[in-house]
């Protein structure tokens, strides 16, 4: 299957570039960001509440003293996470169409029952 | 040193939504995702699996690069716009219903009560009004490769011109701040920040054109036939 080898190759070289993005973000800039600056220029920033709980607060991994690696170890442990989620929705998704598709094929001559 | 330094970047945190306007956010979020769950397991294309595994992690990436603007401020890439242009608006609302909801479960980016606003505000809003941007531009200048990257940048400016002014809206509505100062504040700031929306949107597009153009056209089969030069023959027979 040559499609298939495409979407690895595409898959590994997308993730891929994501994850060399995630060693330049030490150096993304630490100013405030477009609300965040609104929000204390503007006088409401005392609003804002803490998190309730904390996993990986502020893009830094906990535990690490070396803040450019904790930032940078975020960035990985991020991308990874969304990647598997967006690939497991996207494949699962998929899969669903496809027995739907075969169902529908198979009890095309009955009334079409729900799947369940 | 009143003010808690708090994660806030582009994502609204808790303290900022009234609860009524937090909670219609969230409904109508929630109704949306259904939608799009419904609709891309029905127009699943071949590539759209893969490509959101990609674009998620991609657009995870690009949102922790945070590139200076004017005035000691900040801003960062949404990609709303743009994983709508290469997966549609459906497959792309669950993009970014997946970036942004780990971003406030995992990494406390964004407040997990005004969740459904975020999502809305910089994964919905973004993906149809880019999507629709896109579309539009590339049709009116019939598909060439220079209508998908000027339609790619506008796409991606106007997406976020309207992300910040939905995020006013219900700042206003919220009675955080008057409709009359959040607005010309956020849009003031997001005029800048839109431009290096739209400056990488292009860049991931013309990127994605010279290595797999079928990607592209299969996302936008109907306008980008005639651009069918650089055939990838990759694609499996059914």
């Amino acid at each position: 299957m040559t499609a298939r080898k495409g979407w690895i190759a595409l898959i590994a070289s997308g993730v891929g570039l994501a994850l060399i993005i995630t060693l330049f973000s030490p150096f993304a800039s630490g100013s405030p960001d477009g609300l965040e600056r609104v929000a204390e220029d503007k006088d409401f920033l005392h609003h804002a509440q803490g998190p309730s709980f904390e996993i990986i607060p502020d893009y830094a991994v906990p535990g690490i003293d070396n803040e450019r690696v904790a930032t940078i170890l975020s960035g990985i442990i991020g991308v990874l996470i969304v990647a598997v989620i967006g690939l497991a929705v996207g494949f699962g998704l998929k899969r669903l169409a496809a027995s739907r598709a075969e169902q529908t094929h198979t009890t095309d001559t009955t009334t079409s029952a729900p799947p369940g | 040193m009143t003010i808690p330094l708090l994660p806030i970047y582009m994502h609204i945190p808790d303290g900022f939504l009234s609860v009524p306007v937090a909670t219609v956010m969230y409904v109508i979020t929630a109704i949306i995702i259904g939608a799009a769950v419904r609709q891309t397991n029905r127009h699943l294309k071949e590539s759209t699996a893969p490509l959101m595994g990609v674009l998620a992690a991609f657009i995870f990436a690009a949102q922790m690069m945070n590139f200076p603007v004017a005035g000691g401020t900040s801003g960062h890439m949404l990609g709303g716009a743009l994983a709508a242009i290469l997966v549609g608006p459906w497959a792309a609302v669950l993009i970014m219903t997946t970036v942004i909801g780990v971003q406030a479960l995992i990494f406390q980016d964004g407040g997990l009560a005004a969740l459904g606003a975020n999502i809305f505000n910089m994964g919905i809003l973004t993906a149809f009004t880019g999507y629709a941007i896109y579309r539009t531009v590339v049709s009116v200048l019939r598909g060439t490769r220079a209508s998908m990257l000027v339609g790619s940048f506008a796409a991606a400016w106007i997406s976020v011109m309207l992300a910040a002014l939905m995020t006013s809206a219900q700042l206003a509505i919220s009675d955080t701040s008057p409709w009359s100062v959040v607005l010309p504040a956020m849009l003031g700031v997001h005029v800048l920040i839109g431009i290096g929306e739209g400056l990488i949107t292009a860049g991931a597009v013309g990127l994605v054109l010279s290595a797999r153009p079928d990607l592209l056209r299969s996302a936008t089969s109907a306008v980008t036939q005639k651009l069918s030069s650089s055939g990838y023959s990759g694609e499996s027979a059914s």
